[in-house]
C-alpha cells in the first residue's frame, strides 16, 4: 500500500467534525498497513481549518485555497482532489453529504474503484480490505479494491474522532485545478442553514427522538427532557413527513446515521429504516405503548407506556436524579 | 424534456432484516441470500420516476404526456416485471440491459449508463440516491464524470425551468444548499422529493397539489402497459464489458443486540440508566 490522503470537509472555513473519522482511519489504516497519511484542504480561507489540521499528525497538510473553492461544488472540487491524489495510494473522505457527493466523482477522474461508507478496515500484507453496511444495516460486506488508487468514504460513527497530536505537520499550498467541463454548468445559489441551540444530531452524546405519535406539539412535548439531558432532538421519517419537526431532524437509512451514548426513541415502532440509522448506539431507550413495537428488540430498557404521561415524568425524575 | 430513470429491483426493503448469511465459524459468507423475499422496485427509484413523471406533465391533466420518461433496468429477465411496473406507473418506454445478478457492479452500470446515455441523448438523467441493498450511493456521480455532465445528489425538491435549466434544493449536513444546474445533468433523489411541493414544472398550475407519495397505477394502465415499447440489449450492444474494479470477499452477519429488559417505572428506568448503564 502507497500513502494515504484525507480530503477534509470544510463549511465556512471551519472543519466539520466527520473529518477527523476519516483522519482516525487513515491514521489506523497506515500504520497498520505500513504507510504515511497527509491531509488536503480545499475551500477559501482556509488558514484557521489548516493549522487545525496541522495538529492531527499527518505528514503533511496540502491547502488549496482559492475563491473559485468558497462554496462546495463537486464540479470545482474533483478536479483539484484529483489532481493532489497523485502518489497516493488511497484518497478518504468523510461519508457526510458532501463527501459522498465527492468521492465518486473523484473516483471516475483515477480510474479508481471505490469503497463506499466503511465501517471498518483490515490490512493484510498491506493490502486492505474494507468493511461496510448493506441492507439497511442488516448484513456487512468485506470488499477489496483492485485498481492502483482505492477510494473510500469513511461512516463517521464507527471511527473515533481524532485528536490533536500536539504536533504540527508541514503546510504546502497546492493549485486548484479549474478543468471539469461541468463547472460552468452548475452554480451555487445558497445555503440554507438550520439554526439550532441544540447540539448537532451527528455529534450530540444523547439523542431524544420522537415519532410520529409525538403529534403537532413535538417541540413543546421533547424540548423539556432534551434541554435536561443536552441532548439533541432527533425524529422519524413519518414525524418529519407530518411536518410535526424539520425535516433534518431524521435519523435512518435516508437521514442522519447517528451513535450517541444514550438514544431516546419516544412513540417510534422500531421500522428497519429508522434501525439502519441509530442500531449503533450504545444505550438504547425505547418508550412505546404497544408492548410488540420492533423497537423494543433493539431496546437495552423498554418502557410500555403512554409517552405524554411519561416523558413529564421522566424529565422530572432526570433532574432530580442529576442534582 | 426527455428522461432517463435507471431502475433497479431490489429484495423487498420492509423485510431487509430477514436476508440470510450463512457465514461458516470465524469465516465469511459467499453471499447474501434473499430467498423468500420479494423483489420490489428500489424505493428511491420510485421516487425518481415520480419525479420524471412531474416534470413531463399537466398534473391537472396527466394523459397528455409533455414529455418523454425512458426508464432502465440492468438485469436478468424477471426484471421485466419491474420495467412493466413503471410503465403502468406511466413511462413510455423502457430498455433493459441483460446481465447477470452477479456481474451487477455500480461502475459497471454507471460506464454502461454512460453509453446508453450517447444513444438515447436524454435531457436528465434522474435516479434514486442509492440502492437498499448494496447501499452505496455511487452510480449518479459516476455517471456524470463519465459523461462530463454535471451532477446534483440528495435532491429534496425540483424547479423546472422551461426545460433548460433545474433549480434543486439538496440536503446536506446542517441544511440546504441550492443549486442551479443546466441540463443536460444527473441527478439523484431523496424521499421529500415527492412530497406535494416537491417538483414545480410550468405546465402544471401552480395551485394544483400533488398527492403525497407516489402514484399507482390504474388497472387498465396495468393492461396497456403490456403494449409499451420494451427493448433489451446486450452489454456488447453498448461497447461495455463486465471489468470489476472491486471485489467482494464476502460477508458477515451485524452483531445482535443482545435482548434489553422492560422496566415497569420511570423510577426503574431512571435508575438504571444513572447506576447500571451509567449514561446519566
Ligand atoms: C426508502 C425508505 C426510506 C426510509 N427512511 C427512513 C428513515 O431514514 N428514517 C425513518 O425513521 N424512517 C424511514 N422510513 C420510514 C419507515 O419505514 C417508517 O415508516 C417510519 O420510521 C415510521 O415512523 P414512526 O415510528 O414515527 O411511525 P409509526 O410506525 O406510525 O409508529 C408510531 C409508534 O408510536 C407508538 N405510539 C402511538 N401512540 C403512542 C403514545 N401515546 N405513547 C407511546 N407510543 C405511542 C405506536 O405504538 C407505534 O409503535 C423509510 C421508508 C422507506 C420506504
Ligand atoms: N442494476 C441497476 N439497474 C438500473 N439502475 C441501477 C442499477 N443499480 C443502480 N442503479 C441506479 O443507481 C442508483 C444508485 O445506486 P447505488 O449507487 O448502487 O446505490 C439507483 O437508485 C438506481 O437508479
Amino acid at each position: 500500500m502507497a500513502d494515504i490522503l484525507v480530503v477534509a470537509e470544510i463549511v465556512d472555513g471551519i472543519v466539520k467534525k466527520p473529518t477527523l473519522a476519516a483522519i482516525a482511519f487513515a491514521r489506523d489504516a497506515a500504520k497498520a498497513a505500513g504507510g504515511t497519511f497527509a491531509i488536503l484542504a480545499v475551500g477559501a480561507g482556509l488558514d484557521a481549518a489548516a493549522k487545525e489540521l496541522s495538529a492531527c499528525g499527518a505528514s503533511k497538510v496540502l491547502v488549496a485555497d482559492d475563491p473559485y473553492t468558497k462554496n462546495y461544488l463537486a464540479e470545482r472540487f474533483a478536479p483539484t482532489v484529483a489532481a493532489a491524489a497523485k502518489g497516493f495510494g488511497v484518497v478518504a473522505f468523510p461519508a457526510a453529504t458532501s463527501g459522498k457527493d465527492l468521492a465518486p466523482r473523484v473516483a471516475a477522474k483515477l480510474g479508481a474503484g471505490y469503497a463506499p461508507d466503511i465501517s471498518g478496515f483490515k490490512a493484510e500484507g498491506g493490502k486492505l480490505s474494507y468493511k461496510r453496511p448493506m441492507y439497511a444495516g442488516n448484513a456487512f460486506g468485506w470488499m477489496q479494491v483492485s485498481t492502483p488508487v482505492e477510494v473510500v468514504s469513511v461512516r463517521p460513527t464507527e471511527f473515533t474522532a481524532a485528536e490533536p497530536t500536539g504536533g504540527a505537520s508541514a503546510i504546502e499550498k497546492v493549485a486548484v485545478v479549474q478543468d471539469d467541463p461541468a463547472a460552468g454548468k452548475i452554480e451555487f445559489l445558497s445555503f440554507d442553514v438550520v439554526k439550532s441551540e441544540r447540539p448537532e444530531l451527528t455529534e450530540a452524546k444523547v439523542i431524544v427522538a420522537g415519532g410520529r405519535s409525538v403529534k403537532e406539539k413535538f417541540m413543546d412535548v421533547l424540548s423539556p427532557l432534551a434541554d435536561t439531558l443536552g441532548a439533541a432532538i432527533g425524529a422519524s421519517r413519518a414525524a418529519c413527513d407530518a411536518g410535526y419537526c424539520p425535516t433534518d431532524l431524521q435519523v435512518g437509512q435516508t437521514g442522519k446515521v447517528v451513535a450517541p451514548t444514550l438514544y431516546l426513541a419516544i412513540g417510534i415502532s422500531g421500522a428497519i429504516q429508522h434501525l439502519a440509522g441509530m442500531k449503533g448506539s450504545k444505550t438504547i431507550v425505547a418508550i412505546n405503548k404497544d408492548p410488540e413495537a420492533p423497537i423494543f428488540q433493539v431496546s437495552d430498557y423498554g418502557l410500555v407506556a403512554d409517552l405524554f404521561a411519561v416523558v413529564p415524568e421522566l424529565t422530572a425524575a432526570i433532574k432530580a436524579a442529576k442534582a | 424534456m426527455k428522461i432517463l430513470v435507471p431502475l433497479k429491483r431490489v429484495a423487498d426493503p420492509e423485510n431487509a432484516n430477514k436476508v440470510k448469511i450463512a457465514a461458516p465459524a470465524g469465516g465469511l459468507a459467499p453471499k447474501i441470500e434473499t430467498t423468500g423475499l420479494e423483489w420490489k422496485p428500489n424505493p428511491f427509484d420510485e421516487y425518481a420516476l415520480e419525479a420524471a413523471l412531474r416534470l413531463t406533465e399537466n398534473g391537472t391533466a396527466v394523459k397528455a404526456r409533455l414529455g418523454e420518461v425512458i426508464v432502465v433496468t440492468f438485469g436478468p429477465a424477471e426484471c421485466d416485471q419491474t420495467l412493466r411496473g413503471a410503465l403502468a406507473t406511466g413511462a413510455d418506454r423502457a430498455i433493459r440491459v441483460d446481465v447477470t445478478d452477479d456481474q451487477l457492479d455500480g461502475d459497471l452500470v454507471a460506464r454502461a449508463l454512460a453509453k446508453l446515455v450517447d444513444q438515447v441523448k436524454p435531457d436528465l438523467v434522474l435516479m434514486g440516491k442509492q440502492t437498499v441493498d448494496s447501499d452505496s450511493n455511487q452510480v449518479a456521480q459516476l455517471l456524470a464524470a463519465y459523461l462530463g455532465w454535471p451532477q446534483v445528489t440528495f435532491a429534496a425538491n425540483i424547479v423546472n425551468e422551461d426545460n433548460k435549466a433545474l433549480k434543486i434544493g439538496r440536503v446536506a449536513d446542517g441544511g440546504q444548499i441550492n443549486v442551479r444546474v443546466q441540463l443536460p445533468a444527473v441527478v439523484n433523489v431523496e424521499d421529500r422529493v415527492v412530497n406535494p411541493k416537491g417538483v414545480t414544472s410550468p405546465p402544471t398550475p401552480a395551485t394544483h397539489k400533488y398527492a403525497d407519495g407516489v402514484r399507482f397505477a390504474p388497472l387498465p394502465a396495468i393492461m396497456q402497459a403490456k403494449k409499451k415499447p420494451l427493448e433489451v440489449k446486450k452489454l456488447a450492444d453498448l461497447g461495455v464489458e463486465a471489468a470489476p474494479k472491486v471485489k467482494y470477499l464476502g460477508y458477515e452477519a451485524p452483531p445482535a443486540r443482545k435482548a434489553g429488559v422492560k422496566v415497569k417505572t420511570v423510577a426503574e428506568l431512571v435508575d438504571k440508566l444513572k447506576n447500571e448503564a451509567k449514561v446519566l
